[in-house]
């Protein structure tokens, strides 16, 4: 079964812990700004929403690389940096829509969510459920279930 | 480490930034944050130092666990000797900031002398300068974060300022960060402003790098962060109810300090509480609570984001003030609300922006406004004196003199002294509900009877913060004790006292102490920390600090005689509820705890216990 990170921007507390699992799982060192998942605060509304790469099929960045250092790792479907060929051109951060591909200016490579090889760090760590790595397939299960128990068939047609 | 074993000093009168290293001595005998930071204000500070001249000092202190996956790992202290009481003053905040400071490589700023013009401090990881603030100067704090936000075009940096309230010289003056996380008490942002620093921004990119044993650090803190989510109060109270949960609880239990302190339950407590927040108001159909927020690492998340009713009069005329902001704590509800019988929820989320916006203390403040209003109903002060009438109960005259303390204007300058300055000069000093100059927050020590002593011994003037003993009198943790008696209240507050100070030196939210004892917390330093740090260690260093802390309060002249209460509750018996007919019994509490402490009878500690605690 192919998984992907579901994320449910309800259950979003602001408190950063998959900034800090992610920035650790891939740097070794906890710092939110490395982290390749950000949380937004959308202060006036109370708003916190939780924002990365969403691994597109057809993936922009793939596609504009020159030297094709982003490719598909088969098992998870994730679009995966290949550092040692990535040059630092930044092509792939104005091809992706999204904004989720980023350059470190401290390695000179472009970095992006790689799904942490199919266990992601952040989904691990959020305390919230805000966060999920859920099959592929299904994303909207639990929202469908949820509308789904509002149908109170018995009483439709009493 | 999880140290950054670093420390910059701004030199203020100069204009100068220089790193240092930081004293891994000191840091393995104080661990971080407060007890750190504190180490290092009293060796560098002499006690009797005028709190607002530039010879105090003023010290932003992270803990070794701020800025890690530690859950409520954001917490920072700021540490000066306070103009409110002339005591210690030592106020810790959440939000982002500290974290943010942490993760640009330092542990601790000391700030010292005063700058000859308005300033702030800008930060980037080693870079640190000093910069003109002429254009934030007399602006208020959230002013002051979206200006410096956008001059230097860095929404992700991370702010700590003061505002109107602490330039005009309220003595009650806050810290704020993150817009709405305060280190709010005892008048640490009174401190900044005298000092010409307007605020602290800074990014941090290099984060936190110097865990000891990464491996067992996330196995301890993820332990760690299980327990908090199984309890009942931090995994569940408090998320769905903030500190609000307690409104109704306290009231039922008759300790909710009514109307400066004459009554002891409030009729309106329901209408305050973290259930009338949650209810549909019938103007808009909206609620007051929009959302709950966590702090930095915080796997809790109590606070609380709040909408104002559009219609309510504080704002109808104000649409800077319709969009969600920090809401009310439990503390905030109690000082605006039951303090001056004001049950008005919007006047008093509105009181609570204005606090936060221009930065001062909703405890002080509030309680402040308790005593001008019992001083009104006698008639010791008047309409034309205050600017409005002021009954109690009176939301308008709550709501005017919160825009009155924050832009220091009119009789708000007299409220911005604090109600031991304000009762005295009007004759009735008995009436100013404080210890050592600072108000009580929202707890009658004559219904919850080892809440007396927590106050009337606590290092910064009455505090709940300091030896939260509610959590055993009322709710059972980590044992269920009798509120109304005085009994073997000594002894449980000399060990919240000093597992406290070791938890807010940790870098961690004291909140964590509803679920967690220090035997949850050491494994957690113990990972990422090289030294000893098991339990026994840990309470001896939390008694370092509080012994430390005493010393500097009794140099700078506090005496035995300080650690009182009011007449009030010592003289006038609770008149309603479980504790009808109790006053408190501090007489019976006192000389055990020095006793216990290790103390001479006039609170100073003996020769003996300075040597066992290193001092």
């Amino acid at each position: 079964m192919m998984n992907s990170l579901h994320i449910d921007p309800s259950k979003c507390t602001g408190c950063l812990q998959c900034e800090m699992a992610c920035s650790f799982e891939n740097h070794g060192v906890f710092a939110t700004s490395k982290s390749r998942i950000k949380v937004f605060d959308f202060h006036s509304t109370g708003r916190k929403v939780p924002y990365t790469c969403t691994q597109c099929d057809e993936a922009w960045c793939m596609h504009a690389c020159p030297v094709g250092a982003i490719s598909e790792d088969k098992k998870t479907g994730a679009k995966v940096v290949n550092e040692t060929t990535c040059v630092g051109c930044k092509v792939c951060t104005i091809a992706c829509p999204f904004g989720t591909i980023n350059y470190v200016a401290d390695t000179g490579k472009v970095q992006k969510c790689d799904l942490c090889a199919g266990s992601p760090a952040c989904a691990e760590a959020c305390p919230t459920g805000a966060i999920t790595f859920v099959d592929a397939n299904w994303t909207g299960l639990d929202r469908m279930r949820a509308w789904a128990e509002k149908l109170d068939t018995q009483t439709a047609t009493a | 480490m999880s140290w950054q074993r670093k420390i910059l000093r701004v030199d203020l009168t100069a204009g100068t930034c220089t790193p240092e290293d930081l004293n891994m001595d000191w840091a393995h005998e104080y661990l971080g944050s407060r007890g750190l930071g504190t180490k290092y204000f009293v060796e560098e500070v002499g006690a009797k130092v005028d709190p607002l001249s530039p010879a105090n000092k003023l010290i932003f202190a992270t803990g070794p666990l701020t800025g890690t996956m530690a859950s409520t790992g954001g917490r920072y202290t700021v540490i000066t000797k306070g103009p409110l009481t002339g005591a210690i003053a030592c106020s810790n905040s959440g939000g982002y900031f500290g974290a943010e400071l942490k993760m640009a490589g330092w542990d601790m700023v000391i700030l010292e002398g005063r700058s000859p013009k308005p300033v702030y401090l800008h930060i980037e990881n080693d870079t640190a300068e000093l910069v003109d603030a002429a254009e934030i100067w007399g602006t208020s704090v959230w002013h002051t974060e979206e200006h410096l936000k956008k001059k230097h075009q860095d929404p992700l940096m991370r702010v700590s300022s003061c505002g109107r309230a602490a330039e005009q010289g309220c003595l009650y003056a806050a810290v704020v960060n993150d817009l709405h996380r305060a280190a709010g008490r005892s008048g640490v942002g009174t401190v900044m402003a005298s000092k010409n620093l307007k605020a602290i921004a800074v990014r941090g990119t290099k984060g936190v790098a110097t865990i000891r044993d990464p491996k067992a650090f996330m196995e301890a803190t993820k332990a760690g962060k299980k327990v908090l989510a199984d309890n009942a109060v931090t995994g569940q109270g408090l998320p769905a109810y903030g500190t609000q949960v307690l409104m109704n609880v306290i009231n039922e239990i008759g300790a909710l300090p009514t109307r400066n302190h004459r009554d002891i339950q409030f009729e309106g407590a329901r209408d305050i509480s973290a259930e009338a927040m949650a209810e549909k108001r019938p103007t808009d159909g909206k609620a007051n609570l929009v959302t709950n927020q966590a702090c930095f690492g915080c796997t809790i998340a109590c606070g609380r984001i709040s909408q104002l009713d559009k219609t309510h009069y504080t704002v109808v005329t104000k649409p800077q003030y319709w969009g969600a902001s920090g809401g009310l704590e439990y503390e905030a509800a109690w000082a605006l609300g039951a303090a001056n019988g004001v049950d008005d929820l919007e006047a008093l989320t509105y009181a609570n922006f204005i606090c936060n916006e221009d930065g001062f203390d909703p405890i002080s403040f509030g309680a402040t406004v308790g005593a001008v209003m019992e001083l009104y109903q006698m008639g010791v002060l008047t309409k034309e004196q205050i600017g409005i009438e002021a009954p109690f109960g009176s939301a308008r005259a709550l709501t005017f003199l919160a825009e009155k303390v924050a832009l220091g204007e009119g009789f708000g300058r007299e409220v911005a002294m604090g109600s031991k300055r304000l009762c005295e000069k009007y004759g009735h000093p008995d009436l100013s509900m404080s210890v050592k100059g600072q108000e009580f927050p929202a707890y009658d020590s004559r219904g919850i009877q080892g809440m007396g002593l927590t106050y009337a011994t606590s290092n910064r003037g009455a505090c709940h913060l300091r030896s939260y003993t509610v959590a055993s009198e009322v709710l059972g943790i980590p044992i269920k004790t009798d509120p109304l008696a005085t009994e073997g209240k000594a002894g449980l507050v000399k060990a919240f006292q000093d597992a406290t100070a070791a938890f807010d030196s940790a870098g961690i939210c004291i909140f964590t102490s509803f679920a967690w004892t220090l035997a949850d917390v050491a494994p957690q330093l113990q990972a990422a920390c090289e030294g000893d740090w098991s339990l026994e260690n840990l309470e001896k260093v939390g008694e370092r600090i509080w012994n430390m802390e005493r010393m500097f309060n009794n140099a700078a002249g506090f005496t035995s005689k300080d650690d009182s209460l009011p007449k009030r509750l010592l003289t006038e018996p609770a008149k309603t509820g479980p504790a009808k007919g109790l006053v408190n019994g501090l007489d019976k509490m006192l000389p055990e705890y020095y006793q216990l402490r290790g103390w001479t009878q006039d609170g100073v500690p003996t020769n003996e216990t300075r040597v066992r605690l290193g001092l």
